[in-house]
């Protein structure tokens, strides 16, 4: 299955000639035996599920239970038959063996319920029907008015991102009371944002009597409204998705300048430069990195964003504030559709590798050329 | 971490009106920040103290605008004067509650030790699995971050219910693993990293296992990036919505679902809800507050070196 070699030459080796024939075999032995029971099992409810034959189990859950001792089979097969390069094996194996069993599999899955019309309020099951979902994918105007919403979203973070970086920028100058200020503008990412969004968009923003829609007719907005028109929707909903995510930006870059050298910044004052020209010559280009990685970072949380808009507007008005997971979640909830919501999720996740994949490389491209 | 500073803004201003200038300016900018984040805060407490005309007439402040009432903490079975009762409510709100401890600490713990031992086999040893490396399988690990839950979340549905894990704490204890897996694998590695391999030699050669050294020479050294993870893992899965939303109705239902599932047919209970929100968020406000420190140790994990 793998051969290693220790980074450190001076570790003792054990070379696998060492091990005794006997306990090869045991370890092959095992490996066998488990295998050969996990495809029994697999066989034995695939045609109990396909009526074919009336021995079998009510759920497929002994096929987990076969799965995780196969998976202790392995591991044992490998200490046995390669000695030490096999304890070494177990560190990664388990970690391994489950992130391919939640991973992949589902995902295979996945792809298959996508090109079935399953729905689960209908009696007649699933049927497969090729690209129809497709089709219908890149006809549906709300699942596109969905997806435009998410570029709208992530450019969100830029704005968010020039907040955390006044921020760090505070939190790093001389200031009393620094610790109290960093517990309190951290809070924000700690807390559920369900019961913070639910609170704060339904009661605080609350049209009526809310202190945010008081302060705002103070302020002259006559009639505010927070979530009724599409543009002052979104923009509530990124509001507070920004009140909830600027902190994890601000501590990242907040390391970021606690760890670049003061001799830099010595140097540009030295030589009689402003404030204003050290922090845009100095300190934004030697930012660079960490802030990259932070807006990157962030905008990998960006493209789940599902929560808050579930809780508090359920995608309205109109689909004005739908993200492309809180779209999918109604398809699902209100229509029962796991066959098309699945193709959707399906087309979101191509987008989003594609998306990802680029994004690291200009981003890698962006950083080499600074430095 | 707050030891040392950059003070060329201070340095930089010669005046002394320029450098009250700049200090009225920081603080100013620092308390209207600070007000940003705790008023949504203080609103939630304060309302679960309201009564319905308080709440209507944006009353504020309690004991000058309104007399506080543990109303809202009535309803939920939890104020001093219905504590003794019994309260169908509270017997609700506790079995949440339990449900989001033993799932997010379930996930946090099984993520930490499949994680840690993942990380650390991944920085120490080099491993090739048919034609993957080291740095494939870290990506592999590491890639799982981009995948959004909405992908994950309708196999699943179909799948936890084939193996009768639907709607049960055990399904949500993985899925949660899965999800904060990632980031565990990348806070330990810069851990791991961090520890010079000269002390697992000499725990080699003095005969202990490479297991051995692990558990009694690493593991103890690891330990500060190990509990920050796990406060960051708990984060992530004590907040969690969608899955849960997805994939559980009577028994495994977690606090953010019940709290998202209030707005009941008979209008808002503003005092029930805002209760509600109080305790969901009261727990991780004493973590945060009190172990900030790991926090941000997670956090700026192997993004400054």
């Amino acid at each position: 299955m793998a051969e290693q070699t220790s980074t450190v030459n001076a570790w003792p080796a054990h070379p696998a000639d060492l091990i005794p024939a006997g306990r090869k075999r045991l370890g092959w032995g095992l490996l066998a035996i488990a295998t050969l029971g996990l495809l029994a099992i697999i066989v034995v409810q695939i045609l109990y599920k396909a009526e074919m034959s009336t021995v079998g189990f009510d759920t497929w859950r002994p096929v987990v239970y076969a799965y995780i001792l196969w998976g202790a089979a392995l591991g044992a097969w490998q200490v046995l038959t390669r000695g030490e390069d096999g304890q070494r094996a177990l560190f990664l194996l388990p970690a391994l063996l489950f992130t391919i069993a939640m991973v992949i599999f589902p995902t295979l899955f996945g792809f298959y319920i996508a090109l079935t019309d399953w729905n689960l309020s209908s009696f007649s099951g699933r049927r497969f029907n090729g690209l129809d979902n497709f089709w219908q994918m890149l006809a549906d105007p709300y699942y596109r008015n969905a997806l435009l919403n998410m570029v709208l979203y992530v450019l969100a973070v830029l704005v968010e991102y020039v907040i955390a970086f006044g921020l760090a920028l505070l939190l790093n100058a001389q200031i009393r009371a620094r610790k109290f200020f960093r517990v309190v503008f951290l809070l924000p990412l700690m807390l559920s944002p369900v019961a913070v969004s639910w609170m704060v968009g339904k009661s605080l923003m609350e049209y009526r009597f809310g202190p945010a829609a008081t302060l705002a007719r103070h302020l002259g907005w006559d009639n505010p409204a927070f979530f009724s028109d599409p543009i002052t929707a979104r923009i509530s909903i990124m509001m507070l998705d920004a009140w909830t995510f600027i902190p994890f930006m601000m501590i990242m870059l907040l390391a970021g300048l606690q760890a670049m050298s003061r001799e830099v910044l010595e140097a540009a004052r030295v030589d009689g430069a402003t404030a204003w020209q050290t922090f845009w010559q100095v300190t934004f280009p030697l930012m660079l990195p960490v802030s990259v990685t932070a807006v990157i970072l962030r905008i990998i949380f960006k493209l789940k964003l599902a929560d808050i808009i579930i809780t508090l507007t359920s995608g309205g008005p109109g689909g004005a504030t739908d993200s492309v997971s809180s779209f999918i979640y109604r398809e699902y909830r209100d229509r029962s559709n796991v066959g098309y919501g699945t193709m959707l999720a399906m087309a979101y996740l191509v987008i989003i590798v594609v998306f990802v994949t680029w994004l690291l490389k200009f981003a890698s491209r962006f950083v080499r050329n600074v430095n | 971490m707050s030891v040392q500073t950059t003070d060329y803004t201070v340095s930089e201003i010669r005046s002394p009106a320029a450098f009250i200038a700049s200090r009225v300016f920081i603080y100013g900018a620092l308390a209207f920040w600070a007000f940003v984040c705790l008023f949504p805060i203080y609103w939630t407490i304060t309302t679960s103290f309201k009564s319905a005309v308080d709440v209507t007439q944006g009353h504020l402040i309690p004991f000058v605008d309104f007399t506080p009432d543990w109303k809202g903490w009535r309803s939920l079975g939890l104020s001093p004067d219905s504590i003794s009762q019994t309260s169908t409510v509270r017997d609700e709100f506790l079995k949440r509650f339990m449900n989001s401890v033993i799932t997010s600490v379930g996930a946090s713990s099984l993520a930490i030790i499949i994680g840690s031992l993942a990380a650390y086999g991944l920085v120490r040893y080099r491993y090739k699995f048919a034609w993957f490396k080291n740095e494939d399988i870290s990506f592999f690990f590491l890639s799982q971050l981009i995948l959004p839950p909405v992908v994950l979340a309708l196999p699943f549905l179909v799948l936890y219910r084939e193996v009768a894990l639907l709607d049960t704490r055990i399904g949500l204890v993985l899925l949660y693993t899965l999800m904060v897996l990632p980031i565990v694998i990348w806070i330990m590695r810069d851990q791991f990293n961090s520890i010079p391999v000269e002390l697992e030699e000499a725990a080699l050669v003095d005969g202990l296992s490479i297991w051995g050294a692990f558990f009694r020479i690493v593991m103890p050294i690891a330990l500060p990036g190990m509990v920050a993870a796990f406060i960051l893992a708990m984060v992530l899965c004590w907040n969690e919505y969608f899955f849960a939303a997805l994939l559980t109705s009577t028994d495994a239902k977690t606090i953010p679902v019940m709290v998202a599932s209030q707005t009941g047919s008979q209008g808002i209970n503003w005092w029930s809800m805002a209760a509600l929100a109080t305790a969901a968020i009261t727990p991780l406000a004493i973590i945060g507050i009190a172990l900030e420190r790991y926090l941000i140790m997670g956090m700026t994990a192997g993004s400054v070196k």
